[in-house]
């Protein structure tokens, strides 16, 4: 019966792998209209009058009437939900109240910034964060372990903007060690031209290695802040997954045959381990850029982050959707990121098994 | 008679005699376990100290938490007349956090008191019956589960305006998706067993049978799993405040406190770091107690 089921998942190797995609697809275009549809309902409750925020309180009775219409707020719910999907799928998120440019194009503007912060932080939880788990899933139980878990608990447990004030207040202003808010010195501010609008790599291209040193002074607190909450919970997967497969009994062979002891650890059990870890380093990818909208905060961060709140604090519901719209829209592509990875990864899963 | 019904040896004896004293037993064998684990022991004192200090506020806190002394006492360091300080206001610190503990236990009970029925509905009925209902729940529980928790109450906060009771409104709606995950992955369990075919040959209805058979059983985990949520409820209330859209001026929410501290933070450190600590200290109490408890009820964790 097993072996019935083991050859045909072999033969139709390629179908099942195709259908889980399409399935995803489906998965993803359904999610993705229900984003659209929440934020099309947050849109709708607010107690700001959206003619308004566009002409201003000052216009005549006759300009509020054309862009009441314009707007399309005398049709329908259902109707205005169409329109706004239609306007969003081609690219229009409407216009910033705040910076009166197309809120899309603020965003992308500001994206590359948070991009940079959270590709430093998840550069730093993972090669900080899988050492440590392996580490202390090997050693279980000991000093070591406990040192991790407590460091993860730790991590999960600060807020995380007042571990960044702080940080600033020790490394920045009275330690001297670190650049202050914002991505780079003033000083060079206007000498860097925006290539890919990732500072280090910008600065980098142009050979300008002063600017790049003062940039990489700029990202290193915030990173690493970043960095440590995303190490606090890869570690803590790490652990678990490197002890599932340690009690495995292709490890007790591995031993038996006298395989060196590193190499059961780092060779065996942790390229078994990798598969789930890909996908756990995905999702706190995406988990990150929810730790960016405060880090960003506290370190004048021009990146998307910093974005939603000012928009918030000027009440630009323009800017505050298309925002929530781009991160959750981001999110849910990472996630799809996470779960192909795991299909092409896993030959159990790409068998389907 | 009492103190003998719940002596030592009536809990672990191996033949209880009834439903109740089987309970008890199994929930002594629990704490037993609980006890063992230093962290968490330490987790749950700082809960104990947290429950505590809200209720005795009034005697705990020397000075107002609202109305400080503008003329005399302006952001004072700490001493024996201001433990932790004094803000911009005036006003005295620990007084401050103190009547904050109140706010941080609103905050965590009423969402869980919001968010727990309502994942565990959801998560039944649609484990339940499957088919259509359950396709129709569980994309709908994706949709809330896509965007990064604070960032989906933001919008809702900055939709329903700033306030705590409107905080505690976003949070929740952004809490429930895992715990309808968990409880529709329990009801699967469940919903082929032999008890829940034989009550609905008895003619049960289906209400009956989720209210009565099925949400009893998903409890636990799902009440498991809120308790492991409870640090991350307080840094998103925290963070809504420290972003002025939680509590507002002048209630003492510990966040909103960070952020008023903020601007003073180079020579009046004091002002933004004593409510950091507040916020540290209950996250880490309920991520430790959290910890501990999935150790000892995990039974895959259990060597």
């Amino acid at each position: 019966m097993t072996e019935l089921a083991d050859q045909e998942g072999r033969r139709g190797a390629l179908p099942p792998l195709f259908g889980r995609i399409l399935r995803l697809a489906v998965q993803l275009a359904v999610t993705l209209f229900g984003l659209l549809f929440v934020t099309f309902l947050i849109g709708r409750v607010v107690p700001i009058d959206p003619v308004l925020a566009a002409v201003g309180d000052r216009a005549s009775a006759s300009t509020y009437h054309k862009v009441y219409i314009e707007l399309g707020l005398d049709k329908p719910i259902w109707e205005q939900f169409l329109i706004y999907a239609d306007h969003v799928l081609h690219g229009d998120l409407g216009k910033s109240v705040l910076t009166g440019r197309p809120v899309l194009d603020d965003i992308a503007s500001v994206f590359p910034a948070t991009l940079e912060l959270s590709t430093f932080a998840i550069l730093i939880g993972t090669c900080i964060g899988v050492p440590a788990g392996v580490w202390a899933a090997v050693r279980q139980g000991k000093l070591v372990d406990q040192l991790v878990r407590v460091l993860g608990l730790v991590g999960y447990s600060a807020p995380i903007f007042w571990l960044g004030l702080l940080g600033l207040l020790f490394f920045y202003a009275d330690l001297g060690w670190v650049g202050g808010p914002g991505r780079i010195g003033i000083a060079y501010q206007f000498d860097v031209t925006r290539i890919t609008g990732l500072m280090l790599v910008d600065t980098a291209l142009e050979g300008q290695w002063d600017a790049f040193w003062n940039a990489f002074s700029h990202i290193v607190l915030p990173g690493s802040l970043l960095g440590y909450y995303s190490m606090a919970y890869i570690s803590r997967m790490t652990r678990s997954f490197m002890l599932a497969e340690l009690g495995q009994e292709y490890i007790i062979t591995a031993r038996v045959k006298g395989v060196s002891e590193w190499r059961i650890v780092w060779g065996h059990a942790l390229r078994n381990a990798a598969v789930p870890l890909v996908t756990v380093i995905a999702l706190s990818y995406g988990y990150l850029l929810q730790g960016a909208v405060l880090t960003e905060t506290i370190f004048a961060w021009p990146g998307i982050g910093m974005y939603l709140t000012n928009s918030l604090g000027s009440a630009d519901m323009n800017a505050v959707l298309g925002a929530t719209l781009v991160i959750g829209a981001t999110f849910v592509m990472l996630n799809l990121l996470a779960d192909l990875l795991y299909t092409l990864l896993d030959p159990r899963v790409r068998r389907g098994q | 008679m009492m103190s003998g019904a719940f002596s030592r040896e009536w809990l672990l004896t191996d033949a209880p005699a009834s439903r109740g004293q089987a309970r008890a037993g199994q929930a002594y064998r629990s704490w037993l376990a609980l006890k063992s684990n230093r962290l968490a022991m330490v987790g749950l004192c700082i809960i104990a100290a947290l429950v505590l200090m809200a209720i005795f506020a009034d005697v705990l806190a020397p000075y107002d938490p609202i109305t400080g002394h503008l003329n005399t006492e302006r952001l004072l360091p700490p001493s024996w007349k201001h433990l932790l300080g004094t803000d911009d206001l005036g006003r005295d610190i620990w007084s401050r956090i103190v009547y904050g503990s109140r706010l941080t236990l609103m905050v965590v009970t009423l969402v869980a008191v919001i968010a727990t029925p309502v994942g565990l509905l959801v998560g039944t009925i649609s484990g339940y019956f499957g088919g259509f209902v359950d396709t129709v729940l569980m994309r709908i529980t994706d949709i809330f589960l896509a965007f990064p928790q604070l960032v989906l109450a933001l919008a809702f906060v900055s939709a329903l305006g700033p306030g705590i009771e409107n905080a505690i409104i976003a949070i929740s709606i952004t809490s429930w998706p895992p715990y309808a995950r968990l409880a529709r992955a329990e009801t699967l369990t469940i919903r082929n067993a032999d008890f829940i075919a034989a009550t609905q040959l008895q003619g049960a209805s289906s209400l009956r049978i989720i209210w009565g058979h099925v949400v009893p059983l998903c409890l636990s985990s799902v009440v498991i799993r809120v308790t492991l949520d409870m640090a991350g409820i307080i840094l998103v209330a925290a963070g809504l405040g420290f972003l002025g859209l939680g509590a507002q001026p002048p209630q003492p929410e510990w966040g909103a406190m960070i952020a008023e501290g903020r601007q003073f933070i180079i020579d009046h450190w004091w002002v933004a770091t004593m409510p950091g600590i507040a916020i540290f200290l209950v996250a880490l109490g309920f991520n430790f107690l959290g910890d501990g408890l999935r150790d000892v009820l995990d039974p895959r964790a259990q060597k």
